[in-house]
């Protein structure tokens, strides 16, 4: 453009430079806090660069615990944690893949009641349900369970709306020709749309494990166990209300745990990740 | 849009839709209804018997003082969250848009915090105002400040606000630089040739033809902080001090733990589901909108 290039790039790259800091400033400050040890942050005299503590502390916060607040060593959590995240990623995915399949491919009656039920999920989050559907899950048994965990949370009609979509647009040619071939509707659905998915499934796995990973009211209402709660139930245990007993360096180390699965998925897999937020959105 | 080519079964649809179905039936619509059936009714102290009482649980509510403060506190939270993030977006995003070098590195940098869970976010923020142990605070403390959010609650909802809009930077930055991206630069060019400054350029021109994306993000943020900020909120404060941070949900959350009062806590859902089905009609009447143009 008309102006001098050369200032307003320099200062897009100091505002952007501002940018990531600021938003990392946190995370580099939890990566330093796991790296202490806990005299020097109790006494106020953390600075910016890291310690010589971090991997007595990661070994011990994974296998042994913390002293006071949780014994439970952060490794089960984790375990837990990418558990359900799997569970309710690829529970969300298959279960939204047929009835997108069913609603898209059939004609039956109810077609459209079915349609509307699924739709209307999106106005009924958790959130606003928290008791009740509490209570069904204890009716059902299902408290500190991996059933409890991630059952209740795989109805989606966002996917199901994605791949509804995403079955309009396959040609009609497509499946009227695995018909004249002789094929069934699950031959179809398996050898001709599931492969045609794969770049949307993939796009919206990204999503939903994170949405998984991250879950916290769910898991802190139905878990009572130590060894059934994921990392991020667990790190508001380590960070204990009374201050003093908090182990802030193992907190850090904790947070840091917790978030290095989902960012890394992010970061690996941007091109889906960006994908799956934008199409889950429409 | 309907498809032609179409299989017939007679059972086979239904069984693909069993388990959707089943889930959305056992653990939306039945506590959903409940909940509305709860909000009519009010228990005795055994939970044995319970008696309808028309809307006396709604009146009491809404004479509640604390119900009234969880309202505001909300709406404050959610415009200050709104407005921290959508504006630092749109800054970091319109000096993204740019053809700069490194311009994908970028933004590798600033989407991560996406994948950041609400309570994780909470906790980093924590430990960084920490009265006497974490850096910011400290820095604070030397400046003078009397700084305690534990005991001071505009303090305590400045720290929520920072770690929900901290969290919520990288989804509003990526939305807002794909909008950008959408704009003809022929139309910006233009402008420059006839005599436009950069900032006259963004206001007229880039801004308002941003506003669909700016709308969408306002609705999306404010569904975030209502519904998705549980985790910062109970990771940072628990609602407090003085109930100072508490929000709707949050409420919601701590009145039932305490047990007692079923048809209250069922009232306040009832009337988050209202707010739920509002916000999510003025996005989707907004997608509609978006897809005809």
């Amino acid at each position: 453009m008309v102006e001098n290039r050369r200032l307003g790039d320099f200062f897009a790259h100091l505002i952007l430079i501002a940018g990531v800091a600021i938003v990392a400033f946190p995370v580099y400050m939890a990566v330093v806090a796991s790296t202490l040890d806990a005299d020097t942050i109790a006494n106020g005299q953390m600075g910016l660069l890291p310690g010589s503590h971090g991997l007595e502390n990661y070994r011990r916060l994974l296998f042994e615990g913390t002293s006071y607040t949780t014994r439970a060593p952060v490794y089960g959590m984790l375990v837990v944690s990418l558990i359900s995240a799997l569970g309710i990623a690829i529970g969300k995915i298959a279960i939204s893949l047929i009835s997108a399949y069913a609603i898209v491919y059939f004609r039956f009656p109810l077609r459209m009641i079915a349609f509307w039920l699924i739709f209307l999920t999106l106005m009924l989050p958790v959130e606003v349900r928290i008791y009740p559907t509490y209570k069904i899950v204890a009716d059902l048994h299902m408290l500190d369970s991996y059933a409890g965990l991630t059952i209740p949370l795989i109805a989606s009609a966002t996917a199901t709306l994605l791949f509804r979509q995403f079955f309009m647009t396959v040609p009609d040619e497509l499946a009227e020709a695995a018909k004249i071939d002789g094929a069934g509707p699950m031959q179809f659905f398996r050898d001709v749309l599931l492969p045609l998915s794969r770049t949307n499934l993939a796009a919206l796995f990204v999503i939903l494990f994170i949405y998984g990973w991250n879950q916290y009211l769910w898991p802190l209402l139905i878990t009572t166990r130590d060894d059934m709660q994921p990392i991020v139930v667990g790190i508001k245990k380590i960070v204990s209300t009374h201050d003093a007993l908090t182990e802030w360096q193992l907190a850090m180390a904790t947070a840091v745990l917790a978030m290095l699965p989902p960012v890394l998925v992010v970061v690996g897999m941007q091109k889906m990740f960006v994908k799956g937020l934008v199409e889950t959105e429409k | 849009m309907e498809k032609r080519a179409i299989f017939s079964n007679r059972l086979l649809p239904y069984l693909l839709l069993a388990p959707q179905l089943a889930i959305t039936l056992i653990f939306f619509y039945w506590p959903a209804a409940q909940a509305v059936k709860q909000s009519f009714f009010i228990e005795d102290a055994f939970g044995t018997t319970s008696t309808f009482v028309g809307f006396e649980n709604y009146r009491t509510l809404l004479a509640d003082p604390y119900y009234f403060k969880s309202m505001g506190t909300t709406l404050v939270f959610a415009a200050a969250v709104t407005a921290l993030s959508l504006s630092l977006a749109l800054l970091l995003a319109t000096q993204a848009d740019k053809s700069l070098r490194g311009a994908g590195l970028y933004r590798t940098l600033l989407i991560w915090p996406y994948a950041v869970a609400p309570a994780v976010a909470g906790v980093l923020w924590l430990f960084l105002f920490q009265p006497g142990l974490g850096l910011a605070a400290r820095q604070l403390q030397r400046l003078g400040v009397d700084w305690n959010p534990l005991l001071n609650g505009a303090q305590a909802m400045t720290l929520v606000t920072l770690a929900a809009a901290w969290k919520q930077i990288s989804y509003n930055f990526l939305f807002f630089l794909a909008g950008l991206q959408s704009i003809p630069k022929s139309l910006i060019e233009a402008a420059a040739i006839d005599g436009a400054r950069p900032a006259r350029r963004f206001w007229t021109i880039v801004f308002p033809l941003l506003s669909p994306t700016t709308f969408f993000l306002i609705v999306v943020n404010i569904v975030y902080v209502f519904f998705d900020t549980f985790g910062v909120i109970d990771a940072v404060t628990g609602g407090g001090p003085a109930k100072a941070t508490e929000t709707l949900v949050y409420k919601v959350f701590s009145d039932g733990r305490l047990g007692g009062d079923l048809g209250g806590s069922a009232a306040q859902s009832v009337i988050l589901m209202l707010i739920v089905i509002a916000l999510t009609s003025v996005q989707f009447r907004y997608v509609e909108r978006k897809v005809t143009y």
